[in-house]
């Protein structure tokens, strides 16, 4: 060890630890200090609070919290796979598995906790797992893929989540918790009640006050089931046990450190180990001084910053933390606050339980009226505000906090009611009043620079809704006219810019930036916000403005989205997919055995799309034309997948076949699909048709859905599936075939004109002035006399109508694009390629990580080699 | 002058460490959108041309997703200076810089190029 460059060694690169490193970097000790830190996991530290959404598609990469580049630049030493194996306190050495030995001038200790696995026989036999670490997850998903049945020991926060993880791998899961509810810790009974239906509903079993036994094996010593308390049996082939963690602390003891008598490495409000002041423990594996050990992430930023700020010789101390939490549990909201319990004694509970839709919200009240803290089930909508205002009297009555809509509340209490020094974001610890200074003394005018600027937002993601009130009220309060134009370069709205664009039938996307875009941006090249969005105005209106009709024709082909520039959707490899439309849903045998064939022979991967038609993928770009001309050849069109556009209408088999049919509903979908096939919108539009009420195309979840009455249609309008569902509402009923037309092309174009960029119909219905009765007086009752234009409109760009592909494939200046490289036509782009599985074939992901040649990509940039 | 002359016989090239490398016709480009071109070395050079016809080319590989389609971006212009959007994940790069304006710890390969 050189004398004059103080060492610091961190042992545990895992969300603190990572988190240290940042405050020792930002406090300018990496440039003072030497930095070694020891990370046992095979990987730099991730985001653990967010590992169960490993499950929903974020790879490992997604999940990395380790910016490697800041490592190298503040010349921290990270030594990956390599744990500390012992510490010499006498010598200051810390020695690692690698045989490294480490002298240090102050140690950092950040081991986190192990899962608690309960000593009961067999628990270590094949299938038994925990959920702890990207590779415990790995090895879950690995063995689930072999199992059909699955239990978790524990019903607490992470054992509800594995539950839910369990399911979504397809597995029966049973969870099997000790106490009398679940999440007894974070939930009263009420609450845990309220829990409990909601979880049995999505169809876990759930098994509450037995204790788990022991772990019953077959011949082949692999899990076959579980014995309960109460002498029952619990078949399963998998076991994830989740039943508490507790401190790593075994590396502390063993060098004499003191730890608590529940486990912990005993530290004071500097986080210095009580009995070495050279030490620090920081994270799940302190005993922090308030007497707790705390197994939320926000307390340990605090200590990370507390150790930092300490070494650096300021002062600070951590002397206690909230345990607020809030999370989505199978898509159950759950959130409590402060003092849910209501232990401190006089205090009064505001209940309000619905069972039947599995709410439960109860607010902790004292006797002067302060918040003190609260509980909420089913609907969190108000945890970020209410959560703010704990340990103050809060505006309104509290009950009007937690009713629900409709009940003569709830109260909607903007966050500019929030004192300044109410915490928005726990998990970073972050108040009103730095959000607020943000805006106003760092210029931050949007979420993602004042997440940047505080980060506030950036662990749970919990408290971006109220950043995103906070900031718009904080802009508008400071008198910055929130700016309501499109993007940088044009300060008109988008309905706006439609009108400007019909009204003067400008054609070209140059004239209207240089005419009318603002000042500074104009005879620049716009931006990819309102390229597409311009292009897709024109295209909507292109036959009525005598614009070229397709979308590839001169300076449109510039201005499309690249899905549009290829006529095909863009896969994260590089490949495309292709989905030919199948108005309806119906399809003869004679053209799915032709799809198959195509298939077949270019090595396409398939798939039924969620939209009644079939995906093929993996499509090189220079093979698209060669697809489409088989394609069009047997008689297919675009299914306009790729762009903002009509995608499909499903419809239900009806009247025809099915008893229960009232009209025949395949024709209907198949005439509207053809009707508006190719029209450009705001956002996509989908459609559906069902025979009758029962609903079998969930025409309800659609931009425009018909179901079928004896006596005609009913039209429905401003549904969606997704990420925010929303039923559609009920616009006119009883219609003939020529009124529901009718009336469908007035909603859509009334729609194109009037709505936001990327504004599903939902959205747009919600937030246009008047609403649905608005848009039901404009096209039923034509309250705005433009009922005429609108059908003229739709008339036009029905009788302009040509398949995209069709066209393309004749004109050899439009096919000049697809190709992989402008001076090697033939040669395919070696980026993409594939692996097998299960009987087709996948994008092979690896090589795109590699890509050609790793060495250079790491040396590009790194001014240090 | 008459631009349509001009351009028919002109070439786009790169430069490569010490030699310019023709890429294609510049009448091969149109404006706002960009060409991969294949490299000697099994690189890929993603060239895109402005609405004034300046020519710029920087690495064709997004380095957020691994995938070689930066040339399959949109265009535009931030504070006077031109970029393009990853077509994937929607990140953007200066176009004479190669470095990403959404991340500043990232940066690709900006190539000088040329009609000649
Ligand atoms: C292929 C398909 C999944 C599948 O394999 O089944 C799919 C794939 C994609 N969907 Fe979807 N969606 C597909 C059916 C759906 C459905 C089901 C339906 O249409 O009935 C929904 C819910 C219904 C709805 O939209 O209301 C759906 C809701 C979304 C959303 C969320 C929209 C929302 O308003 O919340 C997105 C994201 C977006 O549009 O911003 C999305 C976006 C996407 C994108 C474009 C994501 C992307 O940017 O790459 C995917 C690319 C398609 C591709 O590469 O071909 N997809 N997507 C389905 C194609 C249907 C088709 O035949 O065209
Ligand atoms: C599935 C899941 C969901 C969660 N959800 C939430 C949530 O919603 N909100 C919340 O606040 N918290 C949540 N948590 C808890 C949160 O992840 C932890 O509080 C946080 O990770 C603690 O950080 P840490 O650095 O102290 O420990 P860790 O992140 O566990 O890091 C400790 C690291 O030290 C390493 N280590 C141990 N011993 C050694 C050694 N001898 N040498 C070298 N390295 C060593 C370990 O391998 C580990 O990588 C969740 C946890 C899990 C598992
Ligand atoms: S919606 Fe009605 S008509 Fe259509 S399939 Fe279902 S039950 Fe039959
Ligand atoms: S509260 Fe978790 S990120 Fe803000």
């Amino acid at each position: 060890m050189s004398t004059d460059t103080p060492t610091i060694v961190l042992v545990g690169h895992g969300m603190v630890g990572q988190r240290f490193l940042e405050a020792l970097a930002e406090r300018g000790l990496t440039a003072t200090h030497r930095v070694v830190v020891l990370c046992e996991e095979p990987r730099p530290a991730y985001d653990r609070v967010q590992l169960t959404s490993y499950f929903s598609g974020k790879t490992p990469e997604d999940l990395s919290l380790t910016d490697l580049r800041l490592i190298e630049d503040h010349g921290i030493e990270l030594r990956v796979g390599d744990p500390a194996e012992t510490i010499d306190r006498a010598a200051r050495e810390v020695t690692a598995r690698s045989g490294l030995v480490v002298g240090y001038d102050v140690l950092v200790l950040a081991t986190g906790s192990y899962p608690f696995v309960p000593p009961v026989p067999n628990k270590d036999a094949e299938g038994c797992f925990v959920y702890r670490t990207i590779e415990d997850l790995l090895a879950i998903e690995e063995y689930a893929g072999r199992s059909t049945t699955g239990a978790v020991v524990g019903g607490g926060l992470l054992g509800l989540e594995a539950a839910g993880a369990l399911k979504g791998l397809g597995l029966t899961s049973h969870i099997v918790e000790f106490a009398p509810r679940l999440m007894p810790v974070q939930v009263d009974e009420g609450g845990g009640a309220a829990l409990l239906r909601t979880i049995e509903d999505m169809g876990l079993s759930v098994h509450t006050g037995v204790g788990t036994q022991e772990i019953v094996v077959g011949e082949d010593g692999a899990v076959t089931g579980m014995k309960l308390s109460d002498g029952s049996e619990l078949a399963t082939d998998l076991v994830v046990f989740s039943a508490g963690v507790r401190p790593r602390d075994q590396l502390a003891r063993d060098a004499g450190l003191t730890v608590g008598e529940r486990g912990g490495i005993a530290v004071d409000e500097q986080c210095r180990s009580v009995c070495d002041p050279r030490v620090f423990a920081i994270g799940e594996c302190a005993l922090a001084a308030d007497g707790r050990v705390y197994g939320l992430v926000a307390p340990g930023y605090e200590q990370a910053e507390t150790a930092a700020a300490t070494i650096a010789e300021d002062e600070s101390a951590f002397t206690g933390a909230d345990l607020s939490t809030k999370l989505k549990l199978l898509g159950v909201d759950v959130a409590s606050f402060g003092d849910a319990h209501g232990t401190a004694g006089d205090c009064l509970d505001v209940v309000y339980s619905d069972s039947r839709a599995g709410l439960y919200k109860k607010l902790v009240i004292g006797r002067d009226g302060t918040l003190l803290g609260g509980i909420l089930i089913g609907d969190a909508e108000a945890y970020g505000t209410l959560k703010a205002f704990t340990g103050s009297v809060p505006p309104v009555s509290p009950e009007s906090l937690v009713l629900p809509a409709g009940a003569g509340g709830p109260v909607q209490l903007g966050p500019s009611a929030l004192p300044d020094d109410a915490i928005i974001c726990s998990c970073n610890n972050v108040r009103k009043g730095t959000i607020r200074e943000a805006v106003t003394e760092h210029s931050c005018t949007t979420v993602p620079e004042v997440k940047k600027c505080t980060k506030a937002g950036t662990t749970c993601g919990s408290c971006v809704k109220v950043l995103g009130q906070l900031v718009n009220a904080e802009l508008e309060a400071s008198g910055v006219e929130v700016d309501k134009g499109l993007c940088g370069c044009f300060s008109q709205t988008r309905e706006e810019l439609y009108e400007i664009v019909l009204a003067l039938r400008v054609t070209s996307y140059r004239e209207l930036l240089d005419r009318h875009g603002r000042e500074a941006a104009r005879g620049g090249d716009g931006c990819e916000v309102c390229k597409p969005t311009v292009g897709s105005i024109i295209a909507s209106l292109a036959p009525a403005i005598g614009a070229g009709t397709h979308v590839l024709d001169g300076e449109q082909a510039a201005l499309q989205d690249t899905n549009d520039h290829f006529l095909a959707n863009l896969q994260k490899n590089g490949s495309y997919s292709v989905v030919p439309r199948i108005p309806g849903g119906e399809i003869a045998p004679e053209k799915l055995i032709i799809i198959g064939e195509i298939a077949r022979d270019f090595g396409l991967y398939t798939k039924i799309t969620g939209g009644q038609r079939i995906d093929m993928f993996g499509a090189r770009v220079e093979q698209l034309p060669l697809i489409w001309a088989r394609l069009v050849d047997a008689g297919f069109e675009s299914g306009h997948a790729y762009g903002k556009s009509l995608r499909t209408v499903k419809s239900c088999v009806g009247q025809t076949w099915c008893r229960y049919g009232v009209q025949d509903s395949v024709r209907m979908a198949i005439d509207l699909e053809l009707r508006y096939r190719g029209l450009r919108s705001p956002h996509k539009l989908k459609s559906a048709v069902s025979g009758c009420q029962r609903e079998c195309a969930e025409a309800r979840s659609k931009d425009f859905g018909v179901i079928a009455t004896a006596n005609g249609w009913n039209l429905y309008v401003g549904g969606n599936g997704g990420a925010t569902p929303r039923h559609a509402d009920l616009l006119a009923q009883d219609l003939s075939d020529a009124e529901l037309i009718r009336l469908i092309d007035r909603f859509l174009m009334f729609y194109i004109r009037t709505a936001d960029r990327l504004e599903r119909t939902s959205v747009w219905l919600d937030r246009i002035p008047g609403g649905l009765d608005h848009v039901r007086d404009v096209v039923v009752h034509d309250s705005l006399g433009i009922c005429d234009e609108l059908e003229s409109l739709m008339t036009a760009h029905v009788s302009a109508y040509r398949d995209e592909w069709a066209e393309t494939i004749d004109d050899p200046e439009k096919l000049a694009r697809f190709v992989s490289f402008v001076n090697a036509p033939d040669t395919p782009d070696p980026v993409v390629a594939f692996v097998p599985e299960r009987d087709q074939m996948k994008p092979d992901l690896p090589l795109l990580n590699i890509g050609l040649r790793p060495a250079d990509d790491i040396l590009e940039g790194t001014a240090t080699r | 002058m008459t631009p349509v002359l001009e351009t028919t016989d002109l070439k786009i090239r790169l430069r490569l460490t010490d030699d310019w490398f023709t890429v294609c016709d510049l009448s091969a480009l149109l404006p706002g959108r960009g060409v991969a071109a294949l490299l000697p070395d099994g690189r890929q050079a993603a060239v895109f041309a402005d609405r004034t016809g300046r020519l710029y080319a920087i690495d064709n590989r997004d380095p957020f997703t691994g995938a070689a389609v930066l040339s399959r971006g949109l265009t535009g212009t931030h504070r006077g200076r031109p970029f393009v959007a990853s077509p994937l994940l929607k990140q953007r790069f200066d176009l004479e810089s190669g470095q990403c304006l959404d991340d500043e710890t990232v940066r690709v390969t900006a190539y000088e190029v040329k009609a000649a």
